[in-house]
């Protein structure tokens, strides 16, 4: 993992300060509610529906244990007990008080953590894939580019007061888990015929009230352009980018409006002159971050299977099993594997950890992953580095954390926005939706037949829930101050990335669980062996789900 | 008092400011800050040591270009703190195009944003008249953390 050298933990040591003095003038009257926002903004500070909510970056998704220790620290002392991690790998306390926020910025401090460019219209917190480094399908690691992006782009001091808001993603592997095509920039990995190593690269790509899927801008950027070509692109967004409506101000409209060969032939032109120059990264540079980076081998705890445990009966195998069916993923090395604890049990808002469970999740990467904890963007966490000797002792662990469900990438693994419990942009509530799926589809034999569904909810079109691209998608809206949920089916990420088109009216709440078992229905119907829901909706069309869904209803 | 900060401290401001719609009739020895639009129609008649120019967010760097190396003033006006399209002129007429003139923050420029404007190639500030003037110069020293990789 990245260590802070001293000059990151001057600035955000600076940080802390100039924000206990920008609040001291806030709160003393002497700084203006719109003077303060976007500084508070760009401190990750919301005003929320009943508090102000804090939103903590976990750069590129990657937390160390103790760093995670003390985001439970700070849940227990400033906060109801329990944090939210958000599907751009943040973490959001949801109850804290404005001027102890200050306070809070210091604790982070020392664990080499901030709140900086969590929001506001600036590039916000980089995201990658949560299998970085270990993934067996990876071209190389992005992290240390990741890391790299980040030191460029916190506080850089051209590009604070952007049109709109602006989120970038890095991977590595074959397959893209970072959604980058619904980025405003997206990177992927690539070599060059000559083996030259460097990046794909995707712009104008995301969801929000204008979903759309990233244009392809650039096949190959040789790496060490990597900072001088984003600048390039940050200046001509930064120039040119509408200022007068919010809601056409992200980089995607710019690109449309100027076509994309307009919008390259500009970047191409800012590039000439950023090309080779005092950004351009050497090779020492690249050595030096893939030094932080280098594999884990993480000291395996003393040999513990299932063999050992008193419990052990048949029931007991099969849950092992079933986890380890679902949340155990392929590491490169075949003596490892790759966890994921699942944050999604059914009755907790999805994405929410405890103070305890965190400390409990810190302790078991301590003991099984050497100390490291990454965040998903499908808002569950997950493990790296785990011997998979290790394996059951760390099923026991995360089950009596509650953090054992085996439902990753199955329907109750549901991705969903804090909603309008707590935020104040949201036209409706999404967590009492989630829960209602999650109860009405809690027969884990139902679920593992159903296989890989992605289910996603939003409760604004701001999209945080990424209803967009859920194989099946929902989103709150507001119809004369009712709230009623609109459907969407067939969206997807990664390989063949696609929106999810609306079946049709929306939908009370209490209708929602009813309308996904029609959906489901329909899958089952038609599925040939082995076939998952995504692929028979690309294959028979959305027709046959409408049908059963209004046609029953009619 | 003076709103305006060079160098660290406060000084007079030898410069008068002109909308679009002024004649640019200096007095003799006067300093005049011109719209571009009305210094591109009046340039060759005007003293070149004591004219400078105005630059609005959306403005073009084109027209200033073959001047740069005379030019002893360039201000870029921010109508809202919010705009941020002034520090990407900044860093082009600093960094492409190696203008060494005074580059000079003018509008709605407040404390909290002087250090940034200051990295991003600007050396003069003309503050927004409410900003209390101490806290403005603390305001440079915001971060005393320097960048490693950006110049």
């Amino acid at each position: 993992m990245y260590r802070y050298n001293p000059t990151d933990q001057q600035l955000v040591d600076d940080r802390v300060a100039q924000f206990r003095d920008q609040m001291g003038r806030f709160l003393g009257g002497r700084l203006s509610e719109d003077e303060f926002r976007p500084l508070r903004l760009q401190n990750g500070l919301y005003v929320q529906r009943h508090a102000p909510m804090l939103r903590v970056a976990i750069p590129y998704g990657t937390l160390a244990a103790p760093q995670l220790r003390k985001l439970a620290d700070i849940a227990r002392r400033y906060d109801r007990g329990y944090g939210h991690f958000t599907t751009r790998c943040n973490i959001q306390f949801n109850w804290v008080r404005l001027e102890e926020v200050p306070d809070i910025l210091a604790e982070l401090a020392t664990v080499q953590m901030h709140a900086i460019q969590t929001s506001g219209n600036c590039i916000r917190n980089i995201t990658t894939d949560p299998f970085a480094g270990v993934a067996a399908d990876e071209l190389f690691d992005p992290r240390p580019y990741c890391e790299i992006v980040r030191q460029w782009s916190t506080l850089a001091p051209e590009f604070m007061f952007l049109p709109r808001k602006f989120k970038i993603a890095i991977s590595g592997g074959a397959e893209d888990r970072a959604a980058v095509r619904f980025h405003d920039i997206g990177a992927r990995a690539r070599h060059a015929a000559d083996g030259r190593i460097g990046f794909e690269i995707h712009v104008g790509g995301g969801l929000g009230r204008t979903p759309m899927v990233g244009r392809l801008l650039k096949d190959f950027l040789p790496r060490e352009e990597l900072l001088n070509y984003f600048e390039a692109i940050l200046r001509v967004y930064n120039r040119h980018g509408r200022r007068d409506n919010k809601y056409k101000a992200r980089i995607k409209i710019l690109v449309k409006d100027l076509s994309l060969e307009g919008f390259a032939q500009e970047v191409e032109d800012e590039w000439a002159w950023t090309r080779g120059g005092p950004a351009t990264l050497s090779e020492e540079t690249f050595r030096r971050m893939e030094a932080f980076f280098a594999r884990h081998d993480a000291v395996p705890a003393p040999g513990d299977d299932l063999a050992d445990d008193p419990a052990r009966d048949r029931a007991h195998d099969r849950a092992f099993s079933r986890w380890q069916a679902r949340n155990v993923s392929a590491h490169r090395d075949a003596s490892r594997a790759v966890v994921t604890l699942s944050l999604k049990k059914a009755g907790v808002p999805p994405g929410d950890a405890t103070a305890e469970q965190m400390d409990g999740i810190a302790n078991l990467a301590e003991r099984y992953s050497a100390g490291e904890i990454r965040v998903s963007h499908e808002q569950n966490l997950v493990l790296p580095h785990v011997a998979r000797r290790d394996l059951p002792a760390l099923w026991r662990g995360a089950r009596a954390l509650g953090l054992a469900t085996p439902n990753i990438g199955l329907l109750t693994d549901l991705v969903c926005c804090p909603g309008g419990d707590f935020c104040s942009l949201a036209n409706a509530r999404s967590i009492p939706v989630a829960a209602a799926i999650q109860q009405r589809f809690d027969d884990l034999d139902y679920l593992f037949d159903l296989g890989p569904l992605e289910l996603n909810l939003s409760g604004c079109v701001n999209a945080c829930g990424h209803h967009h691209i859920g194989h099946i998608g929902i989103l709150g809206v507001d119809k004369n101050k009712e709230e009623w949920y609109q459907v969407t089916v067939g969206g997807r990420e990664g390989e063949g990335a696609a929106l999810g088109r609306v079946i049709g009216p929306a939908f009370a709440a209490g209708q929602i669980p009813d309308v996904i078992q029609r959906l489901l229905e329909v899958y089952l119907a038609a599925r040939a062996e082995g076939e998952p829901f995504i692929e028979v909706v690309e294959r028979i069309g959305l027709a046959p789900f409408k049908a059963r869904v209004y046609g029953a209803a009619a | 008092m003076s709103r305006l900060i060079r160098d660290g401290q406060f000084i007079e401001d030898c410069w008068r400011w002109l909308d679009a719609d002024e004649a640019p009739a200096p007095a003799p020895g006067e300093h005049l800050i011109l719209p571009s639009a009305v210094w591109q129609a009046h340039r060759p008649g005007l003293d070149a040591a004591r004219t400078g120019v105005w630059l609005a967010p959306d403005d073009g760097l084109a027209p200033l270009l073959p001047w740069l190396a005379t030019l002893p003033l360039i201000a870029i006006r921010f109508p809202v703190f919010t705009d941020g399209r002034g520090y990407s002129l900044a860093r082009l007429l600093r960094g492409r195009h190696g203008y060494a003139g005074e580059l000079r923050a003018v509008g709605d420029v407040l404390r909290d944003q002087l250090y940034f404007l200051q990295r991003s190639g600007f050396d003069s500030f003309a503050l927004r008249v409410d900003q209390p003037a101490e806290e403005a110069l603390a305001a440079f020293r915001d971060y005393r953390w320097t960048p490693l990789s950006r110049g």
